[in-house]
């Protein structure tokens, strides 16, 4: 039993965590956050260089096969420089998408272009009713001569208006809220029927809603089974619902911190507010969430890893446990900071504001707990 | 990383597994009620465990310890635990011991160390004082030297199974114009010496666990003293930030998680089984994933000791997080139980829910010992924070 990392791993961690320390602070994420598209392309692109964009593939699609240990490395740290990057819409959840489902062709094509940081792509697989069940899709995918014809609307596509293409998630049979019969499309951005509504979320990324107006897509463009892109969604889902989470713990782990530090500093009464033990106490539980976090966020991390079966157990326990605590930290944090946690000028409103849009991605705490209590 | 335990570890363990399985009988599985056993029955199964050699598994081996590892002791106290086995009383094994057997002299050590490992001594702690609880450096018991002896006066409180004990090891104040920390002895006195009176206290869970023990002209040989003359708050503190394990008591958590499901199972509410209420299943839920990251923290403590590593940030959580968790598994366990719950006759409507309210009322207590969980907060704080 240990908790170590390898010596690869341990790599890992020191250039990303060097890199978000040195290159990544929060002035320079305002600033990349402000850009058009909502990132810095110069930064994707060093991302590549670097060799970030490659570590979940397998060596067989051009990666260093990395697994859950090095994802939750990446994202901690990611999380702790609040990064903006595209990194869990197109390496995360699309390139996994792909990764999972892909045909040697799709993933020859596509997986080297996210590698190499060219391309980006964006999973489109949510619907304004679906709220977090991906199984309830309304979109149809209708047979058109050799391929499709898409119709429908997408809710909340991270990063959409920068994808080059989509995976679509369409109906091909059955009733709304069927599992059978969803089917995965790989749709080009710039397709005829396709409207891109580009937004921003409030944690400073960016969002689109997609609107499928007789999309003709060709028969190449399906991407795995048939019918069967359910069990492909919800494998991907629980990664990044766990990629979110290890996002999140490095947030928290940044708002305990940097509560403690501006507590030392901040005077009132004459002597530093940090000598007050209502205060005191209540960063002790900010402290205590944070590792409590982190211990689920491990056992999580190493039950897939080992391929245990009840790997989605504890996601679910995860995403709940950071849904609540990683909330109440952020909470914590502004009210202790008093007015300057209410200003944009401090990190730590925008931490609270990333941990809230991460409650909501691949399922709220509630509904992780409800999964949790049925598993 | 790998959560996997390595075959030596694996071959400890079921090692463990089959001693439980021969000598842990029903006898002492079910001895345990609401938190409570009887004396000859605990004083019997740590006699068990003193013939296998594995009474002290913390102890250094000379003295009768058993030179396991960190994640073997860790292991020893998990499956005792999963298998229901009564805990030890720690007053004699687990706080005097080791004060002795560091700070004592080799005549202490040989009067006083194997009566402690055959059971054949029971020991209570003489620490808290009306007026020294979180302060406990404010304690005024006074012990006064007269010739060979100290004279001791004054009141402890507090004291848990005081009424069973045969010794106790008392803080008692040799300097009183000292600053508070530095005039304060370490004593061992014997229970039978004239001027002592035990009290019980009465305690909200109707059981007698609690003492007073009052103190009129006690004489105590000096050579009952551990140590230095005024050093004893040293030991003390020494003793208490000595690292233990099993804490966070999750592998009692987790079978009391076991109890509440079965009572649930049994309960009706809204003309269905308990267990099918998702309100009550929301709250159990909750619990089970505190424990959950309770677990892998304590995980992670025991692999970074295993390692020598200083005891990490993630260790200093264990008791606070360990008593809420037990306390709110407690609560639950009450609500299960529904009205008879507030029956005090064991045995009345079923035969779970007396104990049920035993344990949960004793079990307030948990946040309070130790260090309350405040101060251990404001040792967090401190030590951590850097606040």
């Amino acid at each position: 039993m240990n908790f170590d990392y390898s010596e690869e791993q341990t790599l890992l961690k020191d250039s990303v965590d060097k890199f978000i320390q040195n290159d990544y602070d929060y002035e320079t994420r305002k600033k990349h956050s402000a850009m058009e598209g909502g990132f810095d392309a110069a930064t994707w692109q060093t991302f590549a260089e670097l060799g970030w964009l490659c570590v979940p593939f397998s060596e067989e699609d051009g990666g260093i096969g990395g697994g859950a240990v090095e994802t939750m490395i990446m994202m901690e740290a990611f999380g702790k420089g609040l990064v903006v990057e595209p990194y869990v819409s197109t390496v995360l959840v699309a390139g996994a998408a792909v990764a999972k489902a892909g045909s040697p062709e799709q993933k020859a094509e596509i997986l080297g272009g996210i590698i190499d940081g060219s391309r980006k792509l964006s999973l489109a697989a949510i619907e304004p009713q679906s709220r977090f069940d991906l199984f309830d899709v309304t979109t149809q995918a209708t047979a058109s001569g050799d391929g499709f014809e898409l119709s429908g609307t997408k809710a909340m596509v991270m990063h959409g208006a920068t994808a080059d293409t989509f995976i679509v998630s369409a109906r091909v049979s059955g009733s709304a809220r069927d599992r059978e019969g969803v089917s995965l499309f790989l749709v080009p951005a710039n397709s005829d029927g396709l409207e891109v509504q580009d937004y921003p979320t409030l944690d400073g990324h960016r969002a689109a809603e997609l609107t499928l107006n007789r999309v003709k897509v060709p028969g190449s463009a399906l991407l795995g089974v048939a019918g069967a892109a359910v069990e492909v969604l919800e494998s991907v889902a629980d990664e990044a619902a766990m990629a979110l989470c290890a996002e999140a713990v490095g947030m928290m782990e940044k708002l305990y911190k940097e509560t403690v530090e501006y507590t030392k500093n901040r005077k009132q009464f004459g002597v530093p507010i940090s000598v007050f033990q209502a205060l005191q106490h209540r960063m002790v539980d900010m402290f205590t969430m944070h590792e409590e976090c982190k211990s689920l966020l491990l056992r999580t991390v190493m039950s897939h890893q080992a391929g245990e079966a009840d790997f989605r157990k504890n996601v679910s326990a995860l995403k709940y446990a950071v849904a609540v605590k990683g909330q109440k930290s952020a909470h914590e944090a502004v009210q202790i900071f008093g007015g300057m946690g209410m200003t944009d000028e401090m990190s730590v409103g925008m931490y609270l504001k990333r941990i809230n849009v991460i409650n909501t991605l691949f399922g709220s705490g509630d509904y992780h707990l409800k999964r949790f209590m049925s598993l | 990383m790998d959560i996997q335990l390595t075959p030596n570890d694996v071959a400890f363990r079921d090692e463990v597994r089959a001693f439980l399985k021969e000598k842990l009988s029903d006898k002492f599985t079910k001895s345990v009620v609401g938190g409570y056993i009887d004396k000859d029955t605990i004083v019997e199964w740590q006699k068990i465990l003193y013939e296998k050699g594995w009474i002290a598994p913390n102890w250094p081996k000379e003295y009768g310890g058993t030179g396991w590892s960190i994640t073997q002791k860790f292991i020893f106290e998990n499956e005792c635990a999963e298998a229901g086995a009564p805990a030890v009383v720690p007053f004699g094994l687990k706080m005097v011991a080791p004060v002795i057997y560091t700070f004592g002299t080799e005549e202490q050590k040989a009067r006083f160390l194997p009566d402690i490992l055959q059971s054949n001594v029971w020991w209570c702690q003489g620490y808290s004082e009306p007026g020294a609880g979180s302060d406990l450096a404010g304690l005024q018991t006074k012990a006064e030297r007269d010739g060979d002896d100290y004279i001791v006066n004054g009141q402890k409180i507090w004291t848990t199974y005081a009424q069973h004990a045969d010794w106790i090891f008392c803080l008692v104040r040799t300097d009183s114009n000292a600053k508070k920390q530095e005039g304060i002895s370490f004593l061992l006195i014997d229970m039978k010496t004239p001027g002592i009176e035990v009290r019980k206290i009465d305690s909200i869970d109707n059981k007698h666990s609690l003492n007073e023990v009052f103190f009129d002209n006690v004489r105590v040989p000096v050579a009952n003293r551990i140590g230095e003359e005024n050093k004893g708050w040293t030991y003390a503190k020494v003793l208490l930030t000595h690292e233990r394990t099993a804490i966070a008591g999750v592998p009692q958590s987790k079978k009391a998680i076991e109890q509440i499901k079965e009572i649930a199972a049994r309960e009706m509410s809204g003309g269905k089984p308990l267990i099918e209420d998702e309100m009550f299943c929301a709250k159990l839920a909750q619990i089970e994933v505190d424990l959950m990251a309770l677990e892998y923290t304590e995980l992670r403590a025991i692999a970074n000791a295993a390692v020598g590593g200083a005891p990490g940030p993630e260790s200093s959580i264990l008791k606070i997080r360990g008593t809420e968790i037990q306390q709110a598994v407690s609560e639950l366990a009450v609500e299960a139980c529904g009205y008879y719950a507030h029956a005090l006759t064991p045995g009345i409507g079923n035969d779970y829910a007396s104990p049920v309210s035993t344990k949960y009322l004793y079990g307030r207590a948990s946040t309070i010992y130790g260090g309350s969980n405040e101060v251990q907060k404001n040792i967090i704080a401190k030590m951590v924070l850097g606040l």
